[in-house]
Parts: C-alpha cells; sequence; structure tokens
C-alpha cells in the first residue's frame, strides 16, 4: 500500500507580466488502488497539478509538500520522480526523432528497473501491450511519437503505463481527442493495469465521457486553484447535468 | 610538373569577375555553373578570408595548403576489394577532370601538385563493396586526387575512412556511368589537429543512381565540398551528411547539385550537432536547375542541434531555376538548441539527464547515420558519437540493439 499525499501544494508561473499565482493551496491524498478523478473548467490548474506532480521545471512551488510514501517527491529530480514510481500521461505527448519506440522503451525499462529486460521476454510483453491497445507492431520500429496520431500517442502512452508500472500514475486529459472507440480502448488498458497492478490512479479530466469507462472513486472539483468541492462518483454526475457554472459564477463573484 | 592547365570552357568573364576583385560585396558570379575553375593554383588569387566561398573558413590556418607546396606523391591505402580494383593512374588519364575541376585555389593547389590518381573502379554490372582505409598522410601538407568509376549497371557500396594525422587538400572525381547505382560513404575521423580541405565532383550518365555520404568527426579544419552534376536523364542523387562539431572544431560541407538533364532529382539532407564554445559548422547548399532539366524534382535541408551557449552554425540554402517545368523544388534550414520538452518527457520516464541528451542527440543524428546501410560502420558511428556525448559505456554497441 503506497500514499502518495499533496499538502497545501501552492504554485505559480513566471509569465510576461510576471509571476502568476496557479495552484493556490491544494490537498490530496490518494492511496494505492484508487481513482481519483480532477475536474473542473479550463484554467483552474488542473494540468499544472499534473506537470508539478511530474517535476516539470516551468512551474515555481511556492509551498506546501508534495509526498510519496513520506518521501519528498518536490526534492527529486523528474527522472527520480518516475524511478520512484510517478507516472504522467501527457495530454501532448512529445515527439522524438531518431528515437525508435523500442529503444526508447527499453531504455525506459532499464532507468525504471535498474537493470535491463530479458531481451525476448520483454519483446514478448512489448508486443502484447502493444497489441492489447491496438497499436500496430511497425509502431515499435517507428520514431518516438513522430507523425502519430492524437489517438496513437495517447494508445502509446498508455502502453508506457502499463509497461512501467508505476506506484501511481496522472492521466492528464488522456481523454482529449479521442473517438468513442479509441476512448473505450485507452480506458479499458488503463483499467487493466489497475487490476494488474493495483496502481493509485489521478485522472485529470475536463468531461465526464471518460467517467463512464474508468470509474472514480472520489471526484475533486478544480476551480481557480484549489479544490472546490469533493465527492464519489454521484459527484461527476451532477457535474454532467450541470457543468462547472455554478462554481465558476461564485468564483466571480468573489472577484 | 603538370601540363598546360585545363580551364572550363567560359571562364574569360567570370574568372574576371573572380580575379579583379576577389571581394565578397562586389558583383557577384551570377550563376552557380559559371563559377570560375582551372586545374592550376596560380589562376585563383589569394585567399583574402572575405570571398564568399571562404569568408566563413578560417583561411589564416589554412595557409599551407591553399599557398604552399604540396606532397602530391603516392601514400598507404589499405583496401577490402572484392570485384572493385584499386589502382593508380598516371594524371594524364583521361578519366581525370572528367568529373569536374576545380572552384577554389586549394583544390586547384592539389590539382596540380598530384603525381597521379587513386583509381577505385567498379566493373560494369559488378556487385560489390570496397572499403578503402587512408591513415598515413602525415602530418606534412600534402595533395591527393582520387577517381572513382562505377561503371555502367554495376551496383556498389565503397567506404572512404580517413584517419590519423593529415594536412590534405584534395579532390575526388565519382564517375557514375549509365545504370549505375552508387553509394559513396566518406568519413572523415581525423586526429584533432587534422586539417582537410576536399572538393568532391560526382557526374551522373542516364539513370545513374548515387548516394554521396558525408561524415565529418574528426579534424580541427575539415572542409568537404560536393558536388555532383545530373547530366544524364533521369539520373538521381542523394546527398547526406553528419557532423559533430565539438569545442575547437570547424566542420564545413558546401553541397551543389546542378541538374542539368530533364527528369533527374536530387535529396540533399545534412545534419549537425554542435557542442562546446569554439565549436563551429557550416553548410552551404546550392542547387542548380538549369534550362534543360524539365521535370526536376529536388530538395534539400540542413537541421543544426545547437548544445551548448557559445556554438554557432552557419546554414545557408541557395536555390537557382532556370526552368518553369519542375515538378518541385525546396529547401529548409534549422538550427536550433536542444528541446526541454524532449529532456522532460524522456526523465519523465526515469532516464536521467545524461542519457536523455545523449538518446535525443543520438536520435537527431542517427537518423542519417542509419542510412548508410553498413551495421558495423554505423555502430561504430554511433558509439564515436556516444563517447563524444560522455557516454562511458559507448565502447560497445548498445546491448540489445538488433532487432
Amino acid at each position: 500500500m503506497s500514499e502518495l499525499q499533496i499538502r497545501d501544494l501552492r504554485v505559480s508561473i513566471a509569465t510576461d507580466q510576471g509571476t502568476k499565482d496557479i495552484l493556490k493551496g491544494v490537498d490530496l491524498t490518494v492511496r494505492s488502488g484508487e481513482t481519483h478523478a480532477i475536474m473542473g473548467p479550463n484554467g483552474s490548474g488542473k494540468s499544472t497539478l499534473a506537470y508539478t506532480i511530474a517535476g516539470h521545471p516551468r512551474y515555481t512551488v511556492e509551498g506546501g509538500s508534495i509526498t510519496l510514501d513520506g518521501e519528498d517527491v518536490l526534492a527529486m529530480s523528474v527522472d527520480a520522480r518516475a524511478r520512484a514510481g510517478i507516472f504522467l500521461a501527457m495530454q501532448y505527448p512529445v515527439e522524438i526523432p531518431g528515437v525508435t519506440v523500442t529503444n526508447f522503451l527499453r531504455t525506459a525499462k532499464t532507468a525504471i528497473d535498474g537493470a535491463a529486460p530479458s531481451i525476448r521476454g520483454w519483446r514478448k510483453t512489448v508486443a502484447e501491450s502493444m497489441a492489447a491497445l491496438r497499436m500496430d507492431a511497425s509502431f515499435a520500429e517507428r520514431n518516438v511519437n513522430e507523425g502519430f496520431s492524437g489517438g496513437e500517442k495517447k494508445r502509446h502512452e498508455i502502453v508506457q503505463l502499463e509497461l512501467l508500472k508505476p506506484k501511481f500514475a496522472v492521466l492528464d486529459e488522456t481523454d482529449s481527442g479521442l473517438d468513442v472507440d479509441a476512448l473505450k480502448i485507452v480506458s479499458e488498458g488503463v483499467n487493466r493495469v489497475k487490476a494488474d497492478t493495483g496502481l493509485g490512479i489521478l485522472l485529470i479530466t475536463h468531461y465526464t465521457r471518460i467517467l463512464r469507462y474508468i470509474r472514480p472513486d472520489f471526484v475533486h472539483v478544480f476551480v481557480d486553484g484549489h479544490v472546490a468541492e469533493e465527492g464519489g462518483p454521484e459527484l461527476a454526475d451532477r457535474l454532467e447535468d450541470e457543468g462547472y457554472d455554478r462554481y465558476v459564477s461564485g468564483t466571480a463573484s468573489v472577484g | 610538373m603538370p601540363s598546360a592547365p585545363q580551364t572550363a570552357s567560359a571562364p574569360a568573364q567570370h574568372g574576371l569577375a573572380e580575379h579583379s576583385h576577389g571581394g565578397w560585396a562586389t558583383r557577384p558570379v551570377q550563376s552557380r555553373a559559371e563559377r570560375f575553375a582551372s586545374s592550376h593554383r596560380e589562376d585563383f588569387p589569394r585567399v583574402t578570408g572575405l570571398e564568399p566561398e571562404w569568408r566563413l573558413t578560417p583561411v589564416r590556418e589554412l595557409g599551407a595548403l591553399l599557398d604552399g607546396a604540396l606532397d602530391g606523391g603516392r601514400y598507404d591505402v589499405e583496401a577490402e576489394s572484392g570485384l572493385a580494383s584499386v589502382t593508380w593512374i598516371p594524371r594524364d588519364d583521361a578519366r581525370i577532370g572528367s568529373a569536374g575541376l576545380a572552384e577554389d585555389r586549394a583544390a586547384a593547389n592539389a590539382w596540380e601538385s598530384v603525381e597521379g590518381a587513386l583509381l577505385l573502379s567498379v566493373p560494369e554490372g559488378a556487385e560489390t563493396e570496397l572499403v578503402v582505409r587512408r591513415a598515413a598522410f602525415g602530418p606534412e601538407p600534402r595533395a591527393a586526387h582520387t577517381v572513382v568509376e562505377a561503371r555502367a549497371g554495376s551496383r556498389s557500396t565503397i567506404v572512404l575512412e580517413s584517419t590519423g594525422a593529415a594536412q590534405l587538400a584534395e579532390n575526388v572525381e565519382i564517375l557514375v556511368r549509365e545504370g549505375a547505382q552508387l553509394t559513396l560513404v566518406s568519413v572523415q575521423e581525423w586526429d584533432e589537429d587534422a586539417r582537410h580541405l576536399a572538393s568532391h565532383f560526382a557526374r551522373l550518365e542516364r539513370d545513374a543512381v548515387l548516394r554521396h555520404i558525408v561524415v565529418s568527426l574528426g579534424g580541427r579544419i575539415v572542409r568537404v565540398n560536393p558536388s555532383a552534376e545530373l547530366a544524364g536523364e533521369g539520373s538521381d542523387v542523394e546527398m547526406l551528411g553528419v557532423y559533430f562539431s565539438l569545442d575547437g572544431q570547424h566542420l564545413e560541407h558546401r553541397t551543389y547539385v546542378h541538374h542539368a538533364a530533364a527528369h533527374t532529382r536530387s535529396r540533399v539532407t545534412y545534419k549537425g550537432a554542435l557542442q562546446g564554445a569554439g565549436a563551429r559548422s557550416v553548410w552551404v547548399g546550392d542547387v542548380l536547375i538549369g534550362p534543360d532539366a524539365s521535370g526536376t524534382d529536388s530538395y534539400e535541408q540542413n537541421r543544426n542541434l545547437v548544445l551548448t551557449e557559445g556554438a554557432r552554425a552557419d546554414s545557408v540554402p541557395n536555390l537557382e531555376i532556370e526552368t518553369g517545368d519542375i515538378v518541385g523544388a525546396g529547401h529548409a534550414s534549422a538550427t536550433g538548441r536542444f528541446d526541454d520538452e524532449q529532456l522532460f518527457y524522456l526523465q519523465s520516464r526515469g532516464i536521467r539527464e545524461p542519457d536523455a541528451r545523449r538518446l535525443v542527440v543520438l536520435g537527431f543524428l542517427g537518423e542519417i547515420v542509419q542510412r548508410i546501410g553498413r551495421p558495423e560502420l554505423e555502430r561504430h558511428l554511433h558509439a564515436r558519437i556516444a563517447r563524444a556525448l560522455g557516454d562511458p559505456e559507448a565502447q560497445a554497441p548498445a546491448a540489445g540493439e538488433a532487432s
């Protein structure tokens, strides 16, 4: 049983107009086996939370803490966080010319495990994972994300999730840009990984659509850099009917 | 001493332009095809470093090759030869000068200094490979002339590997006869204080296909200027280049493709990385689509990855079109810094920063290396680049690389 704990997290970014506060005190605890949906309107800080957990240098932590089983995540480099068991499935995965998927996956697996996987067993594992996500075997020899469609990039992220077996996964708008078929394939992949490894999931999304396929245990509504409301899956159903207007107008009246 | 100097067909006008000014701010040569050419050094004015073709080159360090006497005698070569022959031919062999003629002072100095040429010849219709290793030039200024002849219908790969100490000015003529398919790989892995000025002149006959690959890694100053004349209808040239310039290195490549005949195709792709404060690279890519080259399909590009502050990459594509009836002609040039988003992506998968950097640079340069088509050489170059990037384990090829 592992625990990812976020306490009073405050994060800013540098803009042309000066420093801008994005997260204004976020508290969140995710345990192994739990799925937490982070929902909220655009600009509420959902993706900032995702990238701050992963350690993107663009975001400055002004205060608060992130710990993984008591270890200070904020003190770790980006790669050390990944080796500690944190995985970020990105909304816009990056293209890496000249680096094949095969080479990339093996290098990442070796880094995470501290030892190279056995060649034959690894190849089979990769092939199975790609097949399960309906990625053609030819993708293995293509360069990372280069020329991939939006849906192929997302499926490739879930292949990595399955192969790298993290303790916690942050899925940043994994549903964006997917048609219904692709959404099902990706969701099945996430559910399969969860069943196999019992990881904890932080599912960041604007829409409730993906929550029909990946059932959350907890729903947190993000507004203006903090958690405005929390609840069980029923909260997502209410958001589907009512949208975010209630929260957004409330914020606007405060100023 | 050489016989009467050979000169290009219309030197008067443009020779005059070259001779009378020597400054790039004055009237430029009108067309790339009309650049002055001669086999005689003193037909070219002394190089000041202001000339368009020299202004990006550290000419002050090249006096010996530009102005000095060069030893043009035979040198030791080691060859792994199949059906191709490796022989020395005298200066008056008709093949010398049949693919081109020196277009700068260093090339002319080499041209008139050599006693003969090394001939690498692939027989008609043969399929074969040839590796020629040159490691014994030594530190004294030298000249060399090489003629590569791929006879009609042959299919071959020729690798020219250069290592060791060198101060070398040389000309390489590449004759690709009708229907021949030749891959020529020129690898410069000189000692770190070497100076090397090379001009390659390829001439492609009807339906000939040339893949010309330049790999420049070692040497203080390396300047390789490959040109290809698509003289025969349906001929096809692909020029690939990869270079990695470290602190204090100047690596320069000036490519020139002349579409002289109809339905010809060219692709030029040069990629380089630079690391270290004094690292320099220059790429100038000229493409000329002549009046008879209807149906031409041409594209050239250069990409540079600048890894550290203070390194400098110059990149200049030039396109001249003298006929409107073409399939396509394009060029691209991009010089960028290391992409931090790529780094973040790899690190977020657990890969440590130095390893992530290496992966990105190897990937960037590897796109060219992996097109050589000779696995052993590819692995060697891959490991060498990895070592330059600080990988302590790059002696051997990466584990399990085969796929």
